[in-house]
Parts: structure tokens; C-alpha cells; sequence
């Protein structure tokens, strides 16, 4: 069972908003004016090729990177006025991130894993045990506290990145390519845990090339090109279709 | 973050790459031992030094000269006046003794006196010692023994007087022997001297002064041979209406034979026999001060009294006190003072040699925690993503940077103490072999300890800083990327 969502709105407001880089003389434009909004409680998908800006807007929208112009304000929150400090709160108490790559510390245990964000928001140590303790059984990984990363399957380390990202409790759950790196059968197991973060009211901003996964769980397609928004589709979710119905 | 989750993830992340952080700790203690050990070796010569000029009673002594006399120390304008120039005579002495923190006022006193052993003569100074002289490092490796009273009439000997007096030729100086006894000198302990001195006695009734003539062992057989004096020198020289001046004879025997010097700071007023103080004055001796004006008056003066301190850190106010009676004070504080700045000196150069040392381990720091940062550029990135903020990164390598500080700061203390031990042993091992006494020649006091760990933290953080700025200002956009 995951945790029901304590903190703030919920929302995503994008307006205009841009990231460039510049490359020597070219100007690179990741992100160029994406307009966007998402309700709390909505799973909206990001969807596009390889580059087109996808993971840009979510770095964007998780704080760990400011745009070059326009705003964000998530969960109550206008990113670009935030300091450096702020910002780091608000990446520790509103919003939970999932990563292609797991980025779990390989030297930490799976339990030490999911305390980071306790630890770093400061969490009482006797609360801690007990509330990695229920991360990890909301992800189906209550017996391997003690497991280091490398001792898991690509699966289970998504599972214990995803109750990192859980175990604050945090309102959004922005998810970048969870699926990327596990087989398809893993991914439908890691895409019916964010569906269920979703289901207890999470709001998910899911970025995937896949869009089967995206059709199975997200109400909202957005597709992007070129750092562009050039599409965006209701969505009814069908995770049956996807083989996550079961 | 909480500190005590900086302090384990510190101490994680240390222990991940155990073999490069534990040559790096190596380096800062190799770092805090150098300079533990250069400055425990200016600090254990320093004491050592000033402990042998405490033991010398040099230190705690003030010695004290009429404001109008030459020599010593620096010369007051306002203490000469004519109103406040006071006679150093036994109510100086008597006022001296009377300050706090005084043990003692002890007059100098010294004179050539005719030494006979057998049928020699010899001439020598003869100087009067306070029993207090006892526990001075002069009389350390005294061959023999100290008088046994204040009172008493026994003498002790410097070494080449006694050579003189058994016709031996001076031993050549060598070190190794110094302290020893010697067998060749050895029957002269208990042996008996006469010593013809010239002897101060008081005015006769018809108070003109007489010149006593003709050798004597009493006083009252020695004014009974005196001849009248002129009475026209009487008139013209009152010191002859004062006092009368005859020879004199009395019998010491030798307790004792000095290898080492008391009266170093003496030069030519070096003595080379030496009775005890209470004997001395008994002896009324014809003291140079005799021959001053204030001598007139009838009361025995001195030309040098000698104050001793039963603490050295008394002594510039006593010294002080003594100025504002109207006399010259000195000490060898004084003089020492530009001793304690040379050894300062010394003790900085020492401190900033053993720093290099230091300084280099600091290199070793900052290119550690820089490797670490490459190594860890992904993990930086995943802190951050997870909301660590700039400051707790910073504080991650500042406390893993004061970690490594500690643990060497603590091993290398214990490695300066024990390669300070070591010479300690092996140079004691040798001077033992020299028969020479033994030497404390590195000393770690309890504050070196403190503060070569507290320098060593301090040097950690500041290798530290770099890194942990570096650290901090990682993009974790960038850094998550990293592989």
C-alpha cells in the first residue's frame, strides 16, 4: 500500500518557460517556451524522441536546474525566485523523483538508501527506521534492508529509488524514464507502483518514450519536439492493455 | 542535516576509500609529528636552559647596589639623588629581608685572604656561601660534602685550588669528566687550612683610629700589639676614627671540593674558597666596602647585597621595591630577557620548519577530497536531487576534511611524542656513558598536545575549504549525468 500524500497543492504551472545552453556559438534551446499545467492528483506523461527537451522540463520542474527564462511553480511554489537553499527544500519535502539510472549509492545499504531524504530533512532517527521500513514494504522490498544495490536486480533497485522518492511523502512524483533501464515486464511491475501513487492521489509527471506505458496510466499525453510542446491528447488510462491490469 | 548524520556519512565515505584516506591521515601525522617534535625540542632546550639558570640561583636573585654605584643593570636618574641615597649596610639588609616574598638578604662578602696548607702559602679569594647555595647546581657534583653549618669553620674548594695546593697540574677540560671526583684530589677532604685575612675591629675608646700590625689569633692580642696611630691621619681620614684594621688567623677544614663554577657571573671577583655565610660575617673580614665614606659612620657597609626570592616570577617587584628605597636593583632576569626572545625565535623557526611538513600533508588533503569529488560527482548529484542543500555538501567534505585532521592530528602527536622519547632515551643512553647527568631534551607539555591536534583540525578545514566549495557548486543536472 503507498502512502497517501501529505504535503502542499499538488499543481505543475509551467509559463513560457525555456532553457537554453550555449555551445560555443550555437545556442542550444532544450526547453522553448513550454506552456503548461497540471492538476493535483493527475498522471500526465511527457512524451517525445530522444532530445526532445523531455527530461530538460522535468529537471525544470524538480528544481535542480533554473530556466533560462519564463516560470515554474509547483506545489505552490515560484521555482525561480526560490535560493539555492529553498530550492533544496522544496526537492526534499515536495516533490519525490525517479531516475532512468535508479542513482541509488552503491556503497549505502538499500535501507540507508531510502533514509537519505530522511536525513536530510532532518527526520528524528527513531521515526526513520520505522518509516523506511514502510517504504520498503509498499514496494514489495520489506526483507532486503540490508542488501546493497549491486545485489539487486535492475527491478528492485527501481523499487528502492522509487521508495526514496516516496518516503517523505511528498505531493508530486516526477518520474524520468523509470522504466528505461528494466525489461518490459519489470516496467509494467515499477509503472502499477507510480500508478498507485497515483491512485492514493499523487500527482505524477512521467516522462517515457513508451507511449503503451503512458497510454496505460497517464489521463494526459503531452508530446514535446525540438524543446517545443507540439501535442498534447487526453488520455483514459488502460492498464490492462499495458499487462499491469492483473 | 544533523551532525551526527554529517559525522557517519563522513566517516562513510572515508572509509570507502580506506587506503587513500589512511595515507593521507599518514601525511597530516607525519605533518603534526614534525612540528610536535621541532617544537617539543625548542621547548624541552628552552626549559632545560632555564631550568639550569634557575638552579644556578641566579634567577631568583636580586642583587642590590648602592643607586650611586657602578655595575650592574640599568641606573635610575631619580634613585641617586642626594635625599634618597641610602647605605647598604644590615638596616638595607634588615629592610630587604623584610619584603614579602623575600627568603632571604644575604651580604656579599669577599676578600684575598693567605691560604696556608703545609708550609705554602697561597693567595685566594675567599668568598662566604648561605647554606641556601646548597640545592644550586654548582654544588651538584660536590666531591665530598656541604658545610655542615651555617657556622662552622670548614671550606670548600674550587677544583684548581685544590690542584694548587697538592702541586698537581690543572686536568686538561673534558667534558666527559666533568662532575666526576677525583681520586688524586680526595685526601685533602677533612685536611686543615689556616687563612690570614685582614680583619675589620671596631674604634678604640679614645676614638682614634689605630692600624693593627703583627699577625694574631685573637682579636684582643691583636689591638694589644697595634701602635698608636698618627693623630693628624685620624683628623685628616675619619675611616681611621671608625674602625681599626688587624691581622687575623683561623683554622678551616676542607669538607668539600667543587668541580663546577658558583661564581661564573663573578669574572675576576671569582672566589676559590668559599666558607659559610654565618662564619664569614663573624670573621669581621676587611671588605672593599670598608674603604668607602659611608664606612666613617662606624656601621659595616657593603658594596653588594644579595636578595633571594622564594619565587623567580617575584622579582621584578621586589626588584621594584628596592629601586623605590633608593638603591640599584638588578637581576639576571633582566639580562635573560633577551634569551627568552632569542629562544622565542627559535622556538617560532622551529614551528614554522615542522609546519612545512604540515603544509605539504594539506596538499595531500585538498587533492584527496578533489579525487573525491571526481569519484563522487554522482553521488554530489543524487544528494542534491534528494534535497541536499549547497551547505550540507559543503559540510560533508569540511567534516570528513576535520576527520582526517583529527585522526592525525592525534597520531601525529603520539608519533612527535614517541620519536621525542626515543631521543630522549638514546641521548640519555649516551650522556649515561659519558657520565653525564641525565638530559630532558624534548619535552610535549600538555598545550603542544592541544594545540598540535587543534592546528592540525585548523589546517585540515582550511584544505578543506576548496573542495568542499567545489563540491557544493556541482550543477546535479551535470553531476547526475556523470559516469
Amino acid at each position: 500500500m503507498i502512502a497517501t500524500p501529505q504535503n502542499g497543492s499538488g499543481t505543475i504551472e509551467t509559463q513560457e518557460i525555456c532553457r537554453h545552453y550555449t555551445l560555443g556559438a550555437a545556442v542550444i534551446r532544450a526547453v522553448d517556451g513550454i506552456t503548461l499545467s497540471v492538476k493535483a492528483g493527475e498522471f500526465v506523461a511527457l512524451l517525445g524522441s530522444s532530445g526532445s527537451g523531455k527530461s530538460s522540463l522535468l529537471n525544470l520542474i524538480a528544481g535542480l536546474d533554473r530556466p533560462t527564462s519564463g516560470s515554474a511553480t509547483v506545489d505552490g511554489h515560484r521555482l525561480a525566485e526560490l535560493s539555492s537553499e529553498e530550492l533544496a527544500r522544496y526537492r526534499r519535502e515536495s516533490v519525490g523523483i525517479v531516475f532512468q539510472a535508479f542513482n541509488l549509492v552503491p556503497s549505502m545499504t538499500v535501507a540507508e538508501n531510502v533514509e537519505l531524504p530522511l536525513r536530510l530533512a532532518e527526520t528524528d532517527r527513531g521515526e526513520r527506521s520505522e518509516r523506511v521500513r514502510r517504504a520498503l514494504d509498499q514496494v514489495g522490498l520489506g526483507e532486503r534492508l540490508a542488501h546493497r544495490p549491486s545485489e539487486l536486480s535492475g527491478g528492485e533497485q527501481q523499487r528502492v529509488a522509487l521508495a526514496r522518492a516516496l518516503v517523505n511523502s511528498p505531493r508530486i512524483l516526477l518520474a524520468d524514464e523509470p522504466t528505461g533501464n528494466l525489461d518490459s515486464r519489470t516496467g509494467v511491475e515499477i509503472m502499477k507502483l507510480i500508478g498507485d501513487c497515483n491512485q492514493r492521489g499523487m500527482t505524477v509527471l512521467l516522462v517515457t518514450h513508451e507511449r503503451p506505458l503512458a497510454e496505460a496510466y497517464a489521463t494526459r499525453l503531452l508530446f514535446l519536439a525540438d524543446g517545443k510542446m507540439v501535442a498534447e491528447q487526453p488520455n483514459t488510462p488502460n492498464r490492462a492493455e499495458s499487462g499491469a491490469g492483473a | 542535516m544533523k551532525a551526527p548524520d554529517l559525522l557517519e556519512l563522513a566517516v562513510r565515505n572515508l572509509r570507502e576509500s580506506v587506503l587513500r584516506n589512511s595515507l593521507t591521515t599518514l601525511g597530516i601525522g607525519v605533518g603534526v609529528a614534525s612540528l610536535v617534535a621541532m617544537v617539543s625540542l625548542g621547548i624541552g632546550l628552552q626549559q632545560n636552559t632555564t631550568r639550569r639558570l634557575e638552579r644556578s640561583g641566579l634567577f631568583d636573585t636580586v642583587m642590590v647596589t648602592r643607586a650611586d654605584a657602578g655595575g650592574f643593570g640599568p641606573r635610575r636618574r631619580n634613585a641617586s639623588t642626594a635625599e634618597n641615597q641610602r647605605v647598604l649596610d644590615d638596616n638595607a639588609r634588615r629592610d630587604f629581608a623584610a619584603l614579602p616574598g623575600v627568603l632571604e638578604a644575604v651580604p656579599d662578602i669577599r676578600t684575598v685572604a693567605q691560604i696556608r696548607y703545609g708550609d705554602k702559602p697561597h693567595r685566594a679569594m675567599v668568598a662566604a656561601v648561605p647554606m641556601s647555595a646548597h640545592d644550586r647546581e654548582a654544588f651538584e657534583n660536590l666531591q665530598g660534602s656541604f658545610f655542615s653549618s651555617g657556622s662552622a669553620g670548614e671550606a670548600i674548594l674550587q677544583k684548581s685550588f685544590a690542584e694548587e695546593l697538592l702541586n698537581l697540574s690543572p686536568e686538561p677540560a673534558d667534558e666527559s669528566e666533568a662532575g666526576k671526583p677525583s681520586p688524586e684530589l680526595q685526601p685533602l677532604l677533612g685536611k686543615e687550612l689556616v687563612m690570614s685575612y685582614a680583619a675589620r675591629l671596631s674604634a678604640p675608646k679614645a676614638g682614634s683610629a689605630q692600624i693593627a700590625s703583627g699577625a694574631s689569633h685573637s682579636p684582643a692580642t691583636s689591638q694589644e700589639a697595634s701602635a698608636p696611630a698618627n693623630s693628624t691621619d685620624a683628623e685628616l681620614n675619619p675611616l681611621l676614627a671608625a674602625f681599626s684594621v688587624a691581622p687575623e688567623t683561623r683554622t678551616l677544614r676542607i669538607v668539600g671540593i667543587l668541580t663546577a663554577d658558583p661564581d661564573a657571573v663573578r669574572g675576576v671577583g671569582r672566589a676559590r674558597v668559599f666558607v659559610p655565610q654565618d662564619f664569614a660575617e663573624g670573621l669581621q673580614l676587611m671588605l672593599p666596602s670598608d674603604l668607602g665614606s659611608d664606612a666613617a659612620a662606624g656601621e659595616r657597609t657593603y658594596l653588594e647585597i644579595s636578595v633571594r626570592l622564594r619565587h623567580p616570577e617575584d622579582v621584578p617587584r621586589v626588584e621594584e621595591s628596592i629601586r623605590r628605597m633608593g638603591f640599584n636593583a638588578f637581576s639576571i632576569l633582566d639580562a635573560s630577557r633577551s634569551v627568552q626572545t632569542a629562544f622565542r625565535i627559535f622556538d617560532i623557526f622551529l614551528a614554522v620548519f615542522g609546519s612545512l611538513a604540515l603544509a605539504v600533508a594539506s596538499l595531500g588533503i585538498v587533492n584527496t577530497l578533489v579525487m573525491a569529488i571526481l569519484e563522487r560527482r554522482r553521488e554530489i548529484g543524487i544528494l542534491k536531487a534528494l534535497g541536499a542543500s549547497d551547505m550540507d555538501v559543503k559540510l560533508l567534505f569540511f567534516v570528513e576534511a576535520g576527520a582526517m585532521g583529527v585522526v592525525g592530528g592525534v597520531l601525529g602527536v603520539a608519533m612527535g611524542w614517541t620519536i621525542g622519547k626515543i631521543i630522549n632515551i638514546g641521548v640519555n643512553f649516551y650522556l649515561h656513558r659519558q657520565n653525564v647527568p641525565p638530559q630532558t631534551l624534548w619535552l610535549v607539555p600538555w598545550w603542544l598536545v592541544f594545540l598540535a591536534v587543534g592546528f592540525s583540525i585548523f589546517v585540515s578545514f582550511v584544505s578543506g575549504l576548496y573542495p568542499a566549495a567545489r563540491a557544493a557548486k556541482l550543477d546535479p543536472v551535470r553531476a547526475l549525468r556523470y559516469e
